[in-house]
């Protein structure tokens, strides 16, 4: 609160400098930690996104629900795709289409929206992605569990917001 | 304490603060003062959409229709992330500027513009909030439109807080060449500046992110990429939380000067702490985009490591050096025994300082493990946008900054307001509720959000697969939420009732509840005292913060496999 004295820079004691070492160290493990997980961990944040006109998604995904599809789920088709390209488009307030996919098999997961911002939040699995207008964001997935997943939205997209919850779901 | 030096300017304009000898500015006193009512206003309007949103998502209850949800979470974010805290700041700030350097402050008209132009701002925001026409949460996410009044308010409020900070400079350069105070600032103040240059980029970004969202909402350019926006807005929003870092620390530093007599252990250390806030922190932006389309590896390692975590070192540094020199002050009192018998002896009833341990704890232990944690790449998967975040901010903002700040005002309300503090039982007893209703509030919140529950949602009960020990955490949340609006009612109780009273009081010492300690003489003569206890503490708290930050590792390992 007070004015320091007129020479205040003075070196540090034992002690300061003892936990200033080791906290840095600790910066320093933490820092290793992000590549060495991207060279040798297996979840990684995906990287791969292209510019999309939501429009062109949207028909994208049309197709890609047509020739895939299954079943119906009120109103939503129910898509089981093959490994390889597969479509989420997120709009108001709606997942389209219900995918099946395979355990085990890997897919790369295009996703996008239609209008606004939404968040992918694949649950109880607990994934979070973040889905923007006019990006294509590729996710390669490899489900390890089978069952059936929620796909939660969980960017607020106005009123309808909550009512925004699909399911997922993997075969063995 | 504060050196008698020759006032160039009227000295009609100032006092002399009858407990610590300081000068005050009486125009600067009228701003500071102006400024901490509105910010109590806004805790209280911000306070109140806290507890109907909290009640809303506490599932037993589940108060507030949807639209009524998302209208009060917005409003609940921008008067109390924004409105609250920055109006205390600028009353920080005033303080810093003049009071701690027998200063004048140099435009006080320009101080009551800024001051219009940031209540002008900050009504207009929540009149349209509350008319729902501005349904966009405190993101404003494009391409959600709000009325374009909403982005009008938040710019004419961000240029307000934009002139106050230039007065602050402009104070402090004024002060040096008067010759107010002598040789270096006081780390208080150097605290402050750290703060206010942070707040300069961060209004400006503020600026770059809000004035082209209103000209899109206008119709006067077409289109405004939403990527560019996040990125923008983050440049303003996560910042925006650095500068509530830097001026809450800062008042660490004077609360723990104010009720123990502390002395910076080191003034280069804790100093070279804040310039690593200043080079580094604004990086931290990008902890919001991690899970985002459109960047690379290396740009979100790079921003979300800060630079080799050279800010977070700055943390850790306060982290030793705020304790240490509370634990040598309280030894030279003679609380000498074992390791942590100072804190056994320490004033917990004086409020200001149960409040700055409350503030360290919970911002060290829960907010900032818990934000370097979410805030690293691959974690960051398991956590974007689920409660967990607001779980993180709330420990930070709310138990860390709006816990310190509370106490401060106490503090403010004898030296500035000149009033006695009244219901001092109440005050010594308001840290301990308020921590203890925000601590359930942000673990409740921190454990919901690692089941998977998502934020800003009005109703989980159809998401199906989420596990039914969500509503312990939840519930936990709620409860917690009624304790800590309890501890700001208390609050509000204690201030109110202090500065209506009627009567002039001119305090004698810094201390509201407990006298001020002298340092004895005799310890003194003992010698150097090293912080022992304060070095323990620090070290359990790097085992708690590794095992958290690993087991995080762990969790992520187990989910499925995503490239």
């Amino acid at each position: 609160m007070f004015p320091p004295e007129r020479v205040w820079w003075k070196p540090l004691d034992r002690m300061e400098k003892n936990w200033v070492t080791i906290a840095f160290i600790w910066c320093l493990f933490m820092t290793a930690m992000m590549p060495i997980w991207f060279f040798m961990g297996r979840q990684n944040v995906p990287v791969t996104s292209y510019r999309v006109e939501p429009q062109a998604f949207q028909q994208k995904v049309m197709d890609f629900a047509e020739q895939y599809k299954i079943g119906d789920e009120n109103g939503v088709p129910v898509v089981a795709p093959p490994p390889g390209d597969v479509y989420l488009l997120a709009r108001q307030w709606q997942w389209y289409p219900i995918l099946q996919l395979k355990k085990g098999e890997t897919y790369r997961l295009h996703v996008s929206s239609l209008d606004v911002l939404h968040g992918l939040s694949i649950q109880p699995t607990n994934l979070n992605f973040q889905v923007i207008p006019g990006y294509d964001y590729v996710i390669e997935l490899t489900p390890t569990d089978s069952g059936e997943f929620s796909l939660v939205c969980n960017e607020y997209c106005e009123i309808g917001h909550h009512i925004m919850v699909s399911k997922l779901m993997v075969t063995e | 304490m504060a050196a008698e030096v020759a006032m160039p300017v009227n000295e009609s304009e100032f006092r002399t603060c009858s407990a610590t000898g300081f000068k005050v500015h009486l125009p600067a006193e009228a701003l500071i003062k102006a400024n901490a009512v509105a910010a109590v206003v806004c805790i209280l309007v911000g306070g109140t959409a806290a507890l109907l949103i909290a009640m809303t998502r506490w599932p037993a209850v589940h108060l507030l229709p949807a639209d009524w949800f998302y209208r009060l979470l917005t409003l609940h974010g921008l008067d109390m992330l924004v409105a609250w805290i920055v109006f205390f700041e600028v009353a920080g700030l005033y303080f810093g500027s003049t009071v701690l350097l027998n200063a004048r402050l140099v435009k006080p008209k320009l101080g009551w513009f800024a001051f219009a132009l940031m209540v002008l701002g900050g009504a207009l925001i929540n009149i349209i909030v509350l008319m729902g026409k501005a349904d966009v949460m405190f993101t404003a996410y494009v391409p959600l439109k709000a009325h374009p009044i909403f982005y009008i308010g938040v710019i004419l409020f961000a240029v307000g807080a934009l002139i106050a900070v230039g007065l602050f400079f402009a104070t402090i350069a004024v002060a040096k060449k008067e010759k107010t105070y002598e040789g270096s600032l006081p780390l208080v103040v150097y605290g402050l500046a750290t703060a206010a240059i942070i707040a300069t980029y961060t209004l400006l970004s503020g600026a770059f992110a809000f004035v082209p969202a209103l000209f899109w909402v206008l119709g006067w350019i077409p289109n405004y990429d939403p990527s560019v926006y996040r990125n923008l807005f983050w440049s303003f929003g996560h910042p925006a939380q650095q500068i509530n870092l830097a001026a809450m620390v800062a008042i660490w530093y004077a609360l723990a000067a104010i009720t123990t007599g502390a002395k910076p252990l080191n003034e280069k250390l804790s100093r070279l702490a804040f310039v690593l806030y200043l080079l580094f922190i604004n990086l931290g932006s990008a902890h919001h985009l991690l899970v985002d389309p459109g960047l690379s590896f290396a740009y979100k390692a790079f921003n979300t490591s800060y630079m080799m975590y050279l800010a977070v070192l700055g943390s850790m540094i306060h982290a030793y050096s705020i304790p240490g020199a509370v634990e040598v002050a309280l030894r030279k009192k003679g609380h000498n025994r074992g390791l942590l018998g100072w804190l056994r002896n320490a004033p917990w009833k004086e409020p200001g300082f149960s409040a700055l341990v409350i503030s360290m704890v919970l911002f060290g232990w829960i907010g900032g493990v818990t934000g370097v944690t979410l805030g690293t790449e691959q974690l960051n998967m398991v956590g974007h946008n689920t409660m967990r975040i607001p779980g993180h901010f709330h420990a930070t903002v709310v138990a860390g900054t709006t816990t310190a700040f509370m106490a401060f005002t106490y503090y403010l309300i004898p030296l500035i307001f000149r009033r006695e503090l009244k219901l001092k039982k109440w005050a010594s007893l308001q840290p301990f509720v308020f921590g203890a209703g925000i601590t359930m509030v942000s673990i409740g919140m921190i454990t919901a959000g690692i089941q998977g529950v998502s934020r800003r949602h009005w109703d989980i009960s159809n998401v199906g697969t989420l596990p039914g020990t969500v509503y312990v955490s939840l519930t936990l949340l709620g409860i917690g939420a009624l304790i800590a609006v309890t501890g700001l009612i208390m609050y509000l109780a204690v201030v109110l009732s202090s500065v209506l009273s009627k009567k002039q009081y001119d305090p004698q010492s810094l201390t509201l509840v407990q006298a001020a300690t002298t340092a004895g003489s005799e310890a003194e003569a003992e010698g150097r005292f090293s912080p022992k206890g304060t070095f323990a503490i620090v070290l359990a708290f790097l085992m708690f913060f590794a095992a958290f930050y690993l087991a995080n590792w762990w969790l992520l390992g187990k989910t499925w496999m995503v490239r």
